[in-house]
């Protein structure tokens, strides 16, 4: 092979200590560099460099993101339930009976605007490589998606494309798809944010972390080969913005095939089953550098690897190309040389390529000081000699600076109190039917249709319920409830404020289904760390969403930054996704969002105090193009008695249905209940289009069984919950009367504005 | 007599857990048969599962159909012996074996859909829907990509006309197939093949209805009454 | 080293999504002239040694058995 005599040697490296070196094409900035060389004594090899640059970058070593993300650990609250926490591949917690959680939302944003279906296609895969890493069965996904205008011409590229790419991959892996969110603003039409969610369950007892120790170990490559995918994709596509050139980096997206991800996915539940792994890593972003340096890290600190021995799908891959590679389902496991035959034949079994490519080696003290020693050689040729923890815990860690942005105050001083509001009930009418049809609120249908949620059996709720619910197992009443929320508006306005209010809108939706909110994930979106403004946003929404956790007991296990979403100077609306993990303890209490026909005649109870507030509302947003003013207040302790309320009215079966009330506010709420159970409701209310629109937080509406009326307002009491009685379910249209006159919409005009709306922009021809 | 129902795990299959858990509900005993062995392990009927059986990436099921176990499930199924009911890809194994007329092929709307969806009962004279009114509607899940049933005209017709149309979609068919079709059987009734998910409609908790349930306690019927249907009777 | 190229389509009667879509686009980008299209599978099957008439009888019964669904496809081989 003519490449192998070319490859940049340690010993060539210390011959030529002068040789100029591409760091700054890698990302990388000079004094990363520098202090590169002095950890080595010498200039790194071009394989070294290709670690480095990525165990260093922004989406791997979080350098810009780390000093604020620590709060999440400091103010977080005492929780037995914590079993593994931030660090780690995933978060996990105790959900009872034995049982464990895991789950994580991870970003795909970038490579999803350059190749809309495989770039969400892998996103889905590697998010559930993640799960599966931590020992755990994954049983759900979801997906948090942003997009550009609705009707915009991009838009019609990337959307379809996203949702088809997760489509494809999710339903082919078997995985139910109970939920998610779907967005629109013009920040994300170049800046697409595609957050994917796995969920995956175990006892505690299987647990599996990312370590390798035992000396004399192997270390075993299983999975798919490796080809040129996404070389530098961690690296470039996340560090960098995109430009005229993006175009040019197509080529360096990964394809997937889910497929052979079941298969792993299989294998891998195996392999842990018949005990037959000591330490495991999925091999994502920065492919075999972060595996290997992570996994040597973890244990003994010494790795010897024979590169060459990495099975190619080009065999023109040089050293450096295959330790950046991103070729998609593929793992990495420590093995115990007496129980490799059995590991092989496992993978033999399930069809799965594992090829041994190393061993664990013990390090001197001496070594152990300098960060442990990893040995890559290819062709008996030393490539890599360098201390693993340096390249995975010690990266460099920026205090990046930050400043209020100029325009915050004058865009809180903005307030929609300026904005016209309609004057006649016809007006109030024909915004209400506007907002109902707007892109952000409307039927997702379209999308969540080409989502598989019934696949294991174990669904319990899906979209279109505010949150998703999962039944742990067959032989079990218990599950999880999972809900992710965002605002990017609201971040805007406030980013204190609207991290906490994405996070108080999970825990609300998590509540809404009758569990108990128990844990946190996040995936934050955001522009360029570079600029101090949007480095403010990071840091207040990171402050926000820490502060909050706290104070609800509830802690943050794990998570993702996204950083560099803009196009120019011009960042998307900060964007900070919360996902919320509850649990319950007997499923069949859940309670659902639709009116059921049962529920004819019954009360619908509006909970939670109801005040005038529109900034960054989704009346201001459709019907004015408005965004300014202040987003809503947020209450925790308010949300905590709602939680409370919600969740004993779930276990002590008063409640016939439970909304929660967020974007569009009440009558949104109101036209969903009615639409999926297809049954009408009428409400009296004193100031409609207050009431109607406002998006006040800590706020749900419940369907009360006609003979626990008193029982539920008793509770709302106890829990010191408003709670006003606004209506009744029944008839077959949508009737708002007030002091001064009313307006009724057919539940088919209602369907018509709720449902025709992606349809008509993406079925078009 | 507790009726032994097989289950058949392909690489690639993502609905045989909930197969085998609706024959459970129905009080049957699902028995795991694998791809890979040439071994029906004296099962009384077989289910062929959903799924995307080595990712579907020849066609839905061409792969499928060359597996060690289809060795020996096909002669007892085409002789009428073996009940076999082929749900989503298993229906689209049943075809590429050549055990049912006809093909699946990709959605008119390109896209996978997954929708609670209204079937009519066509045929009750099968192994599987002796349970059912010949007219009833039952509420069950859709969930597939490659949905759409073709055949040649004369097939179609001869379908009708034998009384082996066994469901057909409520409405417009969602997928484009033909004469809105959504399962047929063999001419002795063992064999059916079901584009939609009757096992995903057996537990109230996570289906639409428990409509589909009636697809297993048929198959019990018919086995714990131990008279195979003479030929015919479909 | 020699090389068969197996073309499967559809059979003409039988509908094809995909191509329409195809279609639609070509009018939205202004091929206007495009009046039809069909969309199908290439296999390249790479043999050891010649292709004599032995040889392709084989991946004529390969493609009739795996490679194309006969009630709904047609193919055609030719070595290159």
């Amino acid at each position: 092979m003519p490449e192998a005599a070319q490859a940049d040697t340690v010993a060539t490296a210390e011959a030529t200590p002068d040789t100029p070196q591409p760091f700054a094409e890698l990302g990388m900035a000079d004094d990363e560099y520098a202090r590169v060389r002095e950890i080595l004594g010498r200039r790194p090899t071009s394989a070294e460099l290709a670690i480095y640059s990525v165990m260093w970058s922004e989406h791997c070593s979080y350098k810009s993101s780390k000093v604020h993300l620590r709060q999440f650990g400091e103010k977080a609250p005492e929780n037995d339930a914590l079993l593994v926490g931030i660090g780690e591949n995933a978060g996990v917690v105790d959900v009872g009976d034995g049982y464990a959680v895991t789950f994580k939302i991870e970003s795909h944003n970038h490579p999803s605007y350059v190749e809309p279906h495989q770039g969400a296609a892998t996103g889905v895969g590697g998010i559930v490589r993640d799960i599966l890493t931590m020992g755990a069965r994954p049983v759900a996904v979801m997906d948090a998606l942003r997009f550009g205008p609705a009707d915009a011409p991009d838009t019609r590229r990337v959307l379809p494309g996203v949702v088809s790419g997760i489509s494809f991959y999710g339903n082919c892996l078997g995985l139910p798809n109970i939920g998610g969110e779907l967005g629109f603003g013009a920040g994300y039409a170049a800046n697409p944010l595609v957050n994917a969610l796995c969920m995956g369950i175990m006892k505690h007892e299987d647990i599996k972390l990312a370590q390798a120790p035992g000396p004399g170990n192997k270390v075993v490559l299983f999975g798919a080969t490796t080809g040129p995918d996404g070389i530098g994709g961690a690296s470039v596509l996340a560090s960098a913005s995109f430009d005229d050139e993006s175009h040019a980096k197509r080529p360096s997206v990964q394809v997937g095939d889910p497929f052979l991800e079941k298969l792993l996915i299989e294998c891998s539940l195996e392999l842990f089953g018949k005990d037959l792994v000591v330490g495991i890593q999925d091999l994502g972003a920065a492919g075999v550098s972060c595996s290997t340096t992570e996994l040597a890290a973890g244990g003994t600190g010494g790795m010897r690897v024979e590169l060459d021995r990495v099975p190619l799908r080009d065999p023109r891959l040089a050293p450096e190309e295959i330790l950046m590679s991103e070729s998609q389902e593929r793992m990495m496991a420590i093995v115990e040389p007496a129980r490799l035959d059995e590991f092989m034949a496992v993978c033999a079994k399930w069809n799965i390529l594992a090829t041994e490519i190393g061993e664990v080696t013990d390090v001197t003290a001496e070594e152990a000081e300098r960060g442990g020693r990893l040995v890559m050689t290819w062709n008996g040729e030393t490539v890599v000699d360098l201390p693993p923890r340096t390249a995975s815990d010690e990266g460099p860690v920026y205090e990046r600076p930050y400043a209020r942005p100029a325009d915050q105050d004058g865009l809180q001083a903005d307030d929609p109190s300026r904005l016209e509001r309609p004057k006649t009930d016809d007006e109030l009418r024909e915004q209400v039917l506007r907002v109902l049809a707007a892109p952000g609120i409307c039927d997702p249908t379209w999308v969540t249709e080409q989502y598989d949620r019934y696949v294991l059996g174990n669904t319990v709720l899906a979209t279109p319920h505010d949150g998703g619910m999962i039944r742990l197992s067959d032989d079990t009443d218990r599950g999880v409830a999972l809900a992710t929320d965002g605002n990017g508006r609201y971040t805007r306005l406030d980013p204190y404020t609207g991290a906490r209010a994405a996070y108080a809108e999970a825990f609300r939706n998590v509540a809404a289904t009758g569990a108990r909110p128990l844990a946190v994930t996040n995936c934050l979106n955001f522009g360029s760390p570079e600029d101090p403004g949007v480095m403010w946003q990071f840091a207040e929404s990171v402050r926000g969403l820490a502060d909050a956790c706290g104070q609800l007991g509830t802690p943050v296990t794990g998570g993702n930054v996204s950083f560099y979403n803009q196009t120019g100077d011009t960042a998307i609306h900060p964007t900070p996704v919360i996902g919320v993990l509850g649990v319950i303890d007997d499923v069949n209490d859940r309670l659902r969002t639709a009116f059921g026909h049962d529920a004819d005649g019954a009360a619908i109870f509006l909970l939670g105090e109801t005040r005038a507030e529109l900034g960054g509302s989704a009346w201001a947003d459709v019907v004015h193009g408005h965004l300014g003013g202040l987003p809503p207040k947020v209450d925790l302790a308010a949300e905590a008695a709602l939680a409370e309320v919600l969740a004993d009215a779930a276990e002590y079966g008063v409640a016939a249905a439970a909304h929660d009330l967020s974007d569009g506010g009440l009558v949104a709420a109101l036209a969903e209940s009615s639409l999926r159970g297809n049954i009408g409701c009428a409400v009296e209310l004193d100031d409609p289009f207050t009431d109607l629109f406002s998006e006040s937080t800590a706020r749900a509406i419940v369907v009360v069984r006609p003979d626990a009326e008193s029982a539920f307002t008793e509770l709302c009491t106890r829990h010191g919950v408003p709670a006003a009685a606004i209506g009744t379910v029944g008839g077959s249209s949508l009737t708002v009367r007030h002091p001064a006159g009313g307006f009724e919409i057919p539940l088919d005009d209602l369907r018509t504005a709720h449902a025709s709306t992606f349809p008509g922009i993406f079925d078009a021809e | 007599m507790t009726a032994r129902v097989g289950v058949v795990t392909f690489p690639g299959s993502l609905d045989d857990r909930d197969a085998a858990r609706a024959v459970r509900i129905a009080g049957a005993e699902p028995v795991a048969l694998w791809h890979g062995d040439a071994d029906l392990k004296g099962v009384d009927a077989v289910i062929l599962p959903g799924g995307f059986s080595y990712g579907d990436y020849l066609r839905c099921g061409a792969i499928a159909r060359f597996a060690p176990i289809m060795a020996e499930l096909v002669p007892p199924a085409r002789s009428g012996e073996l009940p076999v009911l082929g749900i989503c890809n298993g229906f689209q194994i049943l075809c590429e074996s050549h055990l049912l007329p006809g093909a699946l092929t990709r959605n008119r709307s390109l896209h996978f859909i997954n929708r609670d969806q209204r079937l009519r009962i066509e045929s009750a004279g099968t192994a599987w829907t002796n349970r059912y009114l010949p007219g009833q509607e039952i509420l069950v899940v859709l969930k597939s990509g490659e949905g759409n049933y073709v055949a040649a005209p004369e097939t179609l017709d001869e379908l009708e006309r034998s009384g082996r149309v066994v469901a057909r979609y409520v409405g417009t068919a969602p997928n484009g197939s033909q004469r809105d079709i959504a399962g047929i059987s063999n001419e002795h009734g063992n064999i059916v093949g079901l584009m939609p998910h009757p096992e995903h409609a057996v537990e109230e908790l996570t289906g639409p209805s428990v409509d589909g349930l009636g697809f297993f306690t048929s198959l019990v019927a018919r086995v714990t009454e131990a008279s195979p249907a003479p030929a015919g009777t479909g | 080293m020699a090389r068969v190229v197996v073309d499967v389509m559809l059979k003409p009667e039988i509908l094809d999504p995909q191509g329409q879509a195809i279609l639609g686009a070509c009018g939205r980008l202004g091929f206007e002239a495009v009046s039809e299209v069909r969309q199908g599978k290439r296999f390249e099957v790479e043999i050891d040694g010649e292709v004599g008439e032995d040889r392709l009888d084989d991946i004529r019964r390969l493609a009739e058995t795996l490679l194309a669904n006969p009630v709904i496809e047609d193919f055609e081989l030719r070595v290159e």
